[in-house]
């Protein structure tokens, strides 16, 4: 019986890919080669399952349940206005992303040669360019946002991705170059809803004393699903601090992977995921130190409520030759139901001997002492609760780039709009 | 301020309570009116500290006998934040750190929970800032400390000033003080003190819960009561803390022997 039906299971794996493959248009503009190989990877590969170590806790079911296909889109709904110093990019106009707009000092875009050259190139070195999603992404993805970056970039880079109707993929295709001491701030905002699915694989490489603040905002509702891979190389002294928030997604899956090729480069992460309902919200992060005096701050932060499921691995691989790296990563997760489930995972791989590397997890309800804190002022248990979840969320939202805040995180993701 | 015809805002008969299986308050008495000042003494271990949990309604304590009326109404009824609102307030010997949440807006949505219940208005931002500008003078707190998360980092002496900041916005009826003199220097501990007796008026009451004569020269109690094994074992005036200062607690440990064997 039981193998019966991991059978059938395994038949509906395949014929979604078969299906998914036959519904691609034929591959066509500056990816085609891109896309011929991401659909050859796809025919051979299987669909992610349970029985892999990395997907163990992440069940397809709800992408298995979308039929999407990709589209560009005709409608921005819900968007605010962009911010004063924002330079605003669609990335799913049925045009080109720039539409007619010049791209702020210090930026502009690379040549298609140089595109050819520099694609992929971070996804490899960070080895995740066969990842399923990355392959699902590189099958359907039919342009890609290349930029160089140089100096300093007074604005901050909005890239927004909207997959609001039914039966849509929006793939989205980021390669961002900084060059030496540049510097840039970009946020990312990936919205979906309806039964759509949001693809994103971004590739930056940080050449020396370049730094990049990167914020990602994936707000999902209904059925809509969201697979994401960030592929960062860093070279020496350069600067990364990546903060990323997710809710609302039936599936959520963000892989972001850091590699600092000769060390001495800092990385500051930061995230918080939220799963309520049914929805199932997975991190996978990995950040790699090859060479000395690296230095990692991660905080990952998780509320699962409802029958919500909340998956953190982290990575951290620290080898012999990353002496005096200086890594810390926390897990802070807070339970809410006792329906809800958080899986949370670090998974530190050190060789050098002279290093720093603390690592801590926690998973709790709210804290009774400070519910009756707040209560012995007056404030009723669910206000209260509302607090201390806004406190929780707020220590990861108020580092987002400053124009998200036009986007209401904090409010979206607690329900409160 | 002892008056005979003050209303009495609080009254405490044969109040017993436990925290899991053990039994910690076995029967206290205790009768508080408008306008006075008690001391509430005892060792470590005596029920101080739990009586003043059990009367703010901390959930992990269950009230096994007794009965507190405060002005009129059974307060045990009532849920913690209902108890605040109107009017009775604790101020924590260890107040908790609640990081993420502003301390100003903290104390602004408190504040107004108390206002509605007297039925004033809601403060706004702004009005709001202007009246906790103005209380902050009660205990010479720095305003940087509104920008920050609610206790986050601060100093002993920072969280106990913040403690009677919200009383001086909450403007309570009874004010119930748990070791509000703990961690404080010489000169943090005259600033909060100074802040009480600033605060206390013919109107409202103070409770004190004390383990050290200190406190009680900078603020003058009208009742020194002496706990010992979960019961008041005497009330007298502020000589009996005196008198405490001066023989210790080992009479009280023998009283309170006699007393358990019969």
């Amino acid at each position: 019986m039981v193998a019966a039906m991991s059978n059938s299971a395994a038949v509906t794996a395949s014929t979604w890919i078969t299906n998914f493959l036959e519904r691609l248009p034929a591959p066509a503009g500056e990816l085609e080669a891109v896309q011929w190989r991401g659909r050859e990877a796809l025919s051979r590969q299987p669909l992610p399952s349970r029985r892999q170590e990395d997907w163990r806790f992440t069940d397809l079911a709800p992408l298995t349940a979308l039929a999407p296909v990709p589209s560009p889109s005709s409608a921005q709904v819900g968007w605010p206005a962009p911010a004063t110093d924002v330079f605003r990019l669609w990335l799913d106009a049925p045009d080109d992303f720039l539409n007619g707009q010049s791209l702020p000092a210090g930026l502009s875009l690379l040549s298609s040669d140089e595109v050819q050259q520099a694609l992929g190139h971070t996804l490899a070195a960070c080895n995740c360019e066969q990842h399923w999603p990355v392959e699902l992404n590189q099958a359907s993805a039919t342009r890609v946002l290349a930029l160089r970056v140089s100096g300093a970039v007074a604005p901050t880079l909005e890239l927004v991705s909207q997959a609001a109707e039914d039966g849509v993929m929006r793939p989205v295709r980021v390669l961002l170059l900084l060059e030496e001491k540049a510097s840039l701030e970009v946020l990312q905002i990936q919205l979906g809803s309806g039964c759509s699915l949001s693809s994103l694989v971004m590739e930056a490489h940080l050449g020396r004393e370049s730094k990049l603040r990167h914020g990602l905002l994936a707000l999902g509702e209904g059925q809509a699903c969201f697979l994401g891979h960030l592929a960062v190389e860093q070279e020496p002294r350069s600067q990364l601090e990546s903060v990323w928030a997710s809710h609302g997604w039936a599936l959520s899956r963000f892989e972001p992977r850091v590699v600092q090729v000769d060390g001495e480069a800092t990385t500051t992460l930061k995230a918080l995921q939220l799963a309520d309902g049914q929805q199932l919200v997975d991190t996978h992060s990995r950040v790699e130190f090859r060479g000395p005096e690296g230095q990692l701050d991660q905080l990952h932060k998780a509320i699962a409520d409802d029958r919500g499921r909340s998956v953190f691995n982290g990575a951290v691989k620290v080898p012999r030759a990353a002496q005096r790296t200086n890594a810390s990563q926390l897990s802070r997760n807070l339970l809410l139901s006792n329906q809800a489930r958080i899986d949370t995972k670090p998974e530190l791989e050190i060789v050098a001997d002279d290093v720093r590397c603390a690592h801590g997890a926690t998973v709790s309800r709210l804290q009774t002492d400070e519910l009756f804190y707040l209560q012995s002022r007056g404030l009723s248990a669910a206000v209260a609760a509302g607090l201390l979840k806004r406190g929780f969320c707020e220590e990861v939202l108020r580092a987002l780039p400053a124009a998200a805040a036009a986007w209401r995180p904090l409010q979206r993701m607690l329900g409160e709009d | 301020m002892i008056r005979p015809e003050a209303d009495t805002l609080l009254e405490i008969v044969d109040l017993q309570a436990r925290v899991e299986d053990k039994p910690i308050l076995k029967g206290v008495n205790l009768t508080i009116k408008a306008g006075e000042i008690h001391a509430v003494m005892g060792r470590n271990g005596s029920g101080k500290s739990t009586l003043s949990k059990v009367l703010a309604g901390h959930p992990a304590y269950t009230v096994t006998g007794g009965s507190v009326r405060y002005r009129g109404a059974d307060l045990l009824d009532l849920e913690p934040e209902q108890r605040a609102r109107l009017g009775l307030f604790l101020g924590f010997q260890y107040p908790v750190e609640i990081p993420g949440v502003s301390n100003l807006e903290f104390l602004r949505v408190s504040t107004n929970a108390r206002r509605m219940e007297k039925g004033e208005e809601e403060l706004d931002t702004f009005a709001f800032e202007d009246l906790v500008r103005e209380r902050l003078q009660v205990v010479q707190m720095d305003p940087a400390f509104l920008e920050r998360s609610v206790n986050e980092g601060f100093s002993g002496g920072e969280k106990k000033r913040n403690e009677i900041l919200q009383m001086a916005l909450l403007d309570p009826l009874v004010a119930i003080l748990d070791e509000t003199d703990s961690g404080l220097d010489i000169d943090a501990l005259r600033i909060v003190a100074g802040g009480v007796n600033h605060l206390a008026s013919p109107d409202n009451a103070t409770l004190l819960i004390t383990h050290y004569q200190r406190l009680l020269d900078v603020i003058t109690p009208d009742y020194v009561h002496v706990m010992a094994g979960g019961r008041i074992l005497r009330t007298g005036g502020k000589e009996l803390a005196l008198e405490l200062e001066d023989r210790g607690y080992d009479w009280v440990d023998q009283e309170l022997a006699v007393l358990e064997v019969a």
